[in-house]
């Protein structure tokens, strides 16, 4: 870590000084009021399928995926290929669910999945739950697009002592912050263009070059120990690894689009029809996170983590370095570059709209519902701007204050909170069946259980569900929605025999869900 | 799904081509499947192949979804 990577900061620093301004420029980018809400925080709603492409695509395929789902297969080998049938079942939930959505969001003028639920269900603290929910599951997603950077600072050479350690870190930071109070939601997606070719170019030239260095899938796998190439069938008695794999997949993809960020990226798009398209189109995310996936594998074979060069790495990232130093092992410098540069500029996008998704949560939710009710367009987005800063300040003084571990950690728990808002939302899409108060307290029940069992397990994301005399080990968030879900039905019955038959309050009808 | 009176928001109701979908998720979501090392293309285990081709899969299969129904 002592010597810089000169060619290779050189090439990383251009990149960064190209999107930069960039981000700058993309206020004036299909121009719109940016003093209003909508305008700032979801780009007037008018991008169009290509844009809307690389804007999902490039908030969902994060930094931190790039880095974290090839050094969970460097360390735990086939169980990493998950993030491929999670990114499979995705698909079909954004195509059926998410153009209702939009299209109700449009007709009302929602801009969060909170403005929804209230709008729906009438129920301010029901909307208040979901608000929180999404603003908390948020954070550490945030606090981990830094950790992605630290990563390629680190592997750029980048490093020193006390506060000049962390300059590189806050100095990308304040370009990020920058750039997304000027231009709001168009910065990121003006920058998601350069990052997605940027990371397509790197993916693929990886897949190609290095298994031609190493000899081939075939050699590069025979390397790799045995245990870690396929799943452990299960024994008797236990679905084993074959269940948590496939309730990891099904669970985070229900989570996923539950993100605010990633609602807020589908409600930019300019139709409901644009939506569906992306269905069909962004898989082609899921081919490339696959490849990297491999990549992890690559790092194995050339042995990354035997090479005393890269010692100091692994001492200070883990298995997150494995990565940066295969590339730094196989790439010509300036190549380095450009791919440090991709995983870079891949950490800001997600963060961007993330911060934005979470300001716009806490101006609609929170400060209008609770303490201004009636501020003027100009007002509403001037807070946010500033919210979306002091998002991000927190994240930056969370990964530069706690331990790295606490992030993981806390992303974990986020995903098994956001999905407990999966009954009011997705359900919440089709029906009003459901009883408002039934839904607040399935949430709070889900969201309790799930952080209790994530607890008992030291933080593991799955948990060994005893039934019947078989264990079925299962992603923790998976079961605490079956629990969610059978709370709410049960308590819907319950309120509505007590309640008698009364009139719901729901703003929107059926015709709102469609086009 | 096009001999219904094309009206808007004909788009909204059930369409019966949505349980392709079905196929998608059964053939990622049983790893009994898929989890062996045979047959391997290119030196890459079936396991790792056979996920990446179910990726293109998907898309094929969505995409016809978007086409028929979009009609």
């Amino acid at each position: 870590m002592h010597d810089v990577k000169w060619v290779a900061l050189i090439i990383f620093v251009l990149l960064f000084g190209f999107i930069t301004w960039l981000g700058f420029a993309a206020a004036h980018w299909r121009k719109g009021d940016l003093d209003q809400l909508h305008e700032w925080g979801l780009a007037g709603r008018r991008f169009g399928t290509l844009v809307t492409w690389f804007l999902v695509g490039g908030d969902l395929y994060t930094a931190y995926t790039f880095i974290a789902v090839p050094a969970l297969a460097f360390g735990a080998g086939a169980v990493a290929f998950f993030a491929v049938p999670y990114t499979i079942v995705v698909y079909p939930l954004l195509f059926l669910v998410f153009p209702r959505l939009w299209h109700v969001c449009h007709k009302h003028g929602y801009i969060t999945a909170g403005d929804f639920v209230r709008g729906r269900f009438g129920n301010r603290w029901l909307a208040l739950a979901i608000t929180v929910t999404g603003i908390v599951a948020t954070m550490p997603y945030i606090a981990l697009q830094l950790v992605g950077l630290q990563v390629v600072l680190g592997g750029l050479g980048l490093s020193g002592t006390g506060i000049a350690a962390d300059m590189p870190l806050i100095i990308a930071f304040l370009i990020l912050a920058a750039f997304t109070y000027s231009s709001g939601l168009r910065a990121p997606a003006s920058i998601a263009i350069v990052k997605d070719i940027l990371i397509y170019i790197t993916a693929f030239t990886a897949v190609i070059v290095i298994p031609i260095q190493l000899g081939g899938f075939g050699k590069i796998f025979a390397g790799v120990p045995h245990e870690l190439t396929l799943l452990k069938p299960p024994g008797p008695n236990t679905t084993g690894a074959y269940g948590a794999y496939a309730t990891l997949a099904l669970g985070s993809a229900l989570a996923l689009l539950l993100y605010p960020h990633s609602l807020t990226a589908i409600m930019s798009a300019s139709s409901g029809r644009t939506v569906r398209r992306n269905a069909a189109l962004l898989p082609g995310y899921s081919f490339m996170l696959g490849l990297l996936a491999l990549v992890g594998f690559f790092a194995i074979g050339a042995g990354v983590s035997k090479l005393p060069e890269f010692a100091a790495g692994f001492k200070e990232f883990g298995n997150n370095y494995a990565v940066p130093a295969l590339f730094l092992h196989s790439f010509p410098e300036w190549f380095v570059g450009v791919a440090f540069a991709a995983i870079g500029i891949g950490a800001l996008v997600p963060a961007a709209i993330m911060s934005i998704a979470a300001a716009n949560l806490y101006t609609r939710n929170i400060h209008r519902e609770f303490i201004n009710r009636n501020p003027t367009d100009k007002q509403e987005a001037q807070l946010a701007k500033w919210v979306s800063l002091i998002v991000k300040a927190g994240a930056l003084v969370f990964i530069l204050f706690v331990p790295t571990k606490f992030a993981i950690y806390l992303q974990l728990l986020g995903g098994i909170w956001i999905i407990q808002t999966l009954p009011a939302l997705v359900i919440g899409a089709y029906t009003r069946w459901f009883d408002d108060w039934a839904l607040l307290v399935g949430w709070a029940v889900g969201t309790y259980a799930g952080t209790a069992m994530a607890i008992s397990q030291e933080l593991k994301p799955t948990y060994p569900l005893k039934l019947g005399g078989m264990t079925l080990p299962g992603y923790t968030a998976f079961y605490t929605l079956l629990l969610n879900l059978a709370v709410v039905v049960v308590l819907t019955f319950v309120f509505r025999a007590m309640r008698g038959r009364q009139p719901v309050a729901d703003q929107t009808v059926p015709s709102d869900y469609y086009a | 799904m096009n001999n219904n009176t094309v009206q808007r928001g004909e788009r909204s109701t059930w369409s019966w081509w949505y349980l392709l979908f079905l196929i998608q998720f059964v053939a990622v979501l049983w790893p009994p499947f898929y989890n062996k090392m045979e047959p391997t293309l290119i030196g890459l285990p079936f396991f790792y192949w056979y996920q990446l081709a179910c990726v293109v899969l998907a898309a094929v299969l969505t995409a016809i979804i978007y086409v028929i129904t979009e009609r």
